[in-house]
């Protein structure tokens, strides 16, 4: 699999290959274009279709050929967080199942991400055969940005500007399961006119956390408070993140504060697709929630 | 110590409520992570530190017989005692036995969890001693009837004004237009208090950081100097310590102090380091004529082999909580147990049952922040999940949630009619509040709205719906 990114990832067509053959080269790109299955999650499904046709368009300017399996629901992760091992095997079976086919399995979305990285396995160690199965598709998944800089090798996205002073939340999972840090923020750099501030606590936990947020509706409360504090303190008009979990439970706090802040994917930004849909948890036309952008 | 880990969502309540308690949590987050930090990043092997403090862990759990029963030869060699505790009761009688052999009445006491697990104060004191807790948040709490809220600062949940106020309350003999503003003020009354204490006391028991298999030696570590006073004035030393304190040689201690001041307070080390062998010999200046170590297991010996096993590789070094949103936001009463925040959730469980302490593992984001500065490398959040499979197995997650989950289940495994139903709901949703942008109330998420909105669904189908109407127009790339 690695030979395969590897091999894309030369072929990454860019003007600095000039003087080949354009068709040759586009002969050779096409075989070793990776073919990428899109995990687009629970949450961006129902609310945020926007993300994945935003990561769809990233991925494909990364030189990857892009599908979406028909029969993928949700990764598993309530029923896993809730102890219930064997309806997460079952769920887990049939995302091993129709994700097989493909070279990579990517995410948009560290946790869901690291669910099938780290918890398949777990889940299903009762069964080698079907562990050996998890195990080897968890060593194929990757979180979105992490797969475009990692294994895609890429360095800018397509020009695209947003202008905005941005604070970045690093969302546990994907951070602390899957080593997500650097990559968002380097893809960002390339996004004209976007400024990244540094955002105090940028690591600490929103308070989302799945079922948490409304099984300990308190804590999680005064967690998601002590977040949208610290965003409002740096002055950015941006919040970004990779997970939509945390999005929402954000922009949850931050519209019933009545803040201005905009909160949003990051593969929204990335793909300058900011024109399709109004920030989270705004309506459309709502002034503070259109913001010019896009390319 | 009596739980109440079983009422924890209400004890939750009234946390959150308590501005005391609230500004206190603040103020603590800060200091004590910002020191941690300050002090790992002068010491690039910490690291490496940490994998060595496993490994001496990992092996002493695999052979713990084996070293207690060296610890317990070398203790005897050198003329000490070492007494067996199964439970907290058993270790309670211990205690009271040899103080009520030496005539007792008087004993000072050294910070120990185990003590407090153990209840080994009420237990003192309804046998006619009197117990004097000698670390200043210790004593703050004894004489406020409280037990401790974090495992190395007891009183963090508490204000320096509240402190004073127990500080006027309880030395009546004292002037009472005497200052008492100052922590300064504080610390000098409570030493002055103390200082007759020592003297009187005809027995001293400690806890111990380490028990040391090689030499028969323990080991206490503290900033205040108390322990030191605790153990060398009276006559009579006790250690009470759990099974899992031992280390195999003076070395491993060493190499473990050197993650445990750095991760709990962001010293390099504490100001007192203190190794005991023994009771006092002959031609030795000081110490106590007699020396025993009470060594309990209340539950922990159970945990060998299962996944919370790894739990006992834990120093008492206080980083998982100082670091956790969850404990940051509640304190350490309300988990109700001894050991608060992630590593009470991880070694509650364990001890009292799943029964008792149901919330404790459940009450985790699982933001690994934890995991992830436990100089001990124990996976707080995996031993958490555990306790939440067992719970699920024994069908003790609320059946509300056993419910929904249940339903969700079912239709999440049948892909065709998940994407039918959250079709219909994501259009319906989306057509009636896409006016809004989010709810501000929705029925049956009372939990999420209570504090936050909810955003509407933004498309006018699913991503599924609108990605199959794309490509049906070719406009989405599918293999393109
Ligand atoms: S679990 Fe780790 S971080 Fe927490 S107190 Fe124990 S050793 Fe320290």
């Amino acid at each position: 699999m690695t030979d395969n990114a590897n091999a894309s990832s030369s072929s990454h067509v860019s003007p600095s290959s000039a003087g080949q053959d354009a068709a040759e080269q586009d002969a050779t790109a096409e075989k070793v274009r990776p073919s990428v299955a899109l995990f687009v999650t629970c949450l961006v499904d129902l609310f945020r279709p926007s993300v994945g046709f935003a990561a769809i368009d990233l991925l494909q300017q990364a030189g990857c050929r892009v599908a979406v399996p028909g029969a993928q629901t949700c990764c598993g992760q309530p029923a896993w967080n809730s102890g219930d091992v064997a309806t997460t095997a079952a769920m887990a079976k049939s995302v091993i199942a129709a994700f097989e086919p493909y070279d990579y399995v990517v995410v948009p979305s560290g946790s869901c991400a690291g669910m099938i990285r780290r918890h398949y396995p777990q889940a299903l160690r009762k069964d080698s055969r079907w562990e050996a199965r998890a195990h080897a598709l968890g060593e194929r998944t990757y979180e979105l940005t992490a797969f475009l800089v990692d294994v895609m090798d890429m360095k800018s996205v397509d020009p695209v500007d947003y202008q905005g002073r941005i604070a970045y939340h690093d969302s546990c999972s994907g951070l602390r399961e899957l080593g997500v840090k650097a990559q968002p923020r380097q893809l960002l750099e390339s996004v004209a006119g976007a400024e990244l501030v540094d955002l105090p606590g940028a690591e600490t936990c929103c308070g989302f956390g799945g079922t948490f947020c409304v099984k300990y509706p308190g804590i999680s409360g005064d967690m998601v408070t002590e977040k949208a504090n610290a965003i409002t303190g740096t002055g950015a008009d941006t919040v970004l993140a990779g997970d939509l979990g945390c999005l929402m439970n954000i922009a949850g706090k931050l519209n019933r504060d009545g803040s201005m802040v905009q909160v949003r994917h990051v593969a929204e930004v990335l793909a300058g697709a900011v024109g399709e849909a109004p920030p989270i948890g705004r309506a459309v036309g709502d002034r503070a929630g259109t913001r010019a952008g896009g390319r | 110590m009596q739980s109440t880990s079983h009422t924890f969502k209400d004890n939750v309540k009234t946390a959150l409520a308590d501005e005391h308690l609230r500004k206190a949590l603040g103020n603590m987050k800060a200091g004590f992570q910002d020191k941690r930090a300050a002090t790992i990043a002068k010491l690039p092997e910490f690291e490496a530190l940490r994998d060595q403090g496993k490994a001496i862990k990992d092996d002493v759990l695999a052979n713990l017989d084996y070293y207690l029963e060296r610890f317990e030869d070398n203790v005897t060699r050198d003329g000490g005692h070492v007494h067996w505790a199964r439970t907290p009761q058993e270790a309670c009688e211990a205690i009271l036995g040899i103080c009520r052999d030496t005539g007792a009445r008087v004993a000072t006491k050294g910070k120990s969890m185990i003590a407090e697990e153990i209840g080994l104060n009420e237990y003192l004191e309804k046998h006619g001693m009197t117990p004097v807790e000698t670390d200043l948040g210790e004593y703050i709490i004894q004489l406020r009837h409280e037990a401790p809220s974090h495992i190395i600062a007891p009183a963090i949940h508490l204000s320096k004004e509240q402190v004073s106020d127990t500080f006027r309350r309880s030395h009546k003999h004292l002037s009472a237009d005497r200052p008492l503003d100052e922590p300064r003020d504080l610390t000098d009354e409570a030493r002055t208090v103390l200082r007759q204490q020592f003297v009187n006391a005809d027995v001293g028991i400690t806890g111990a950081n380490f028990l040391i298999a090689e030499t028969g030696s323990t080991v206490i570590v503290t900033n205040e100097g108390n322990g030191d006073l605790t153990q060398n004035l009276p006559r009579v030393h006790i250690v009470v310590a759990s099974i899992e304190k031992i280390v195999p040689t003076l070395e491993d201690s060493a190499a473990i102090l050197r993650l445990l001041a750095r991760s709990a307070t962001g010293q390099e080390y504490s100001v007192y380091t203190t190794y005991s062998t023994g009771p006092r010999r002959p031609d030795d200046l000081d110490g106590p004529d007699e020396f025993h170590v009470v060594i309990v297991d209340n539950g922990r010996s159970d945990l060998l082999g299962t996944e919370a096993a790894e739990a006992l590789r834990c120093i008492r070094c206080g980083a998982c909580m100082n670091h956790c949103p969850v404990y940051g936001a509640i304190g350490g009463h309300a988990y109700g147990w001894v050991v608060p925040g992630p590593i009470g959730a991880a070694l509650t469980p364990g001890i009292l049952g799943v029964e008792e302490a149901r919330d404790l593992p459940n009450a985790s984001t699982f933001c690994g922040k934890c995991e992830e500065v436990c100089p001990m490398k124990i996976p707080l959040p995996k031993i958490m999940h555990s306790w939440r499979i067992e719970e699920y197995d024994r069908g003790l997650t609320p059946p509300r949630q056993r419910f929904g989950l249940g339903v969700w289940s079912w239709v999440a495994t049948r892909p065709r009619l998940y994407n039918w139903l959250t079709g219909l709901a994501v259009r319906g949703g989306h057509m009636i509040g896409r006016r809004r942008g989010s709810w501000r109330w929705m029925p049956l998420a009372g939990g999420w709205t209570a504090y936050r909105d909810l955003p509407v669904p933004a498309g006018d189908g699913t991503f599924q719906q609108l990605y199959a109407r794309r490509r049906n127009r070719g406009t989405a790339g599918d293999g393109k």
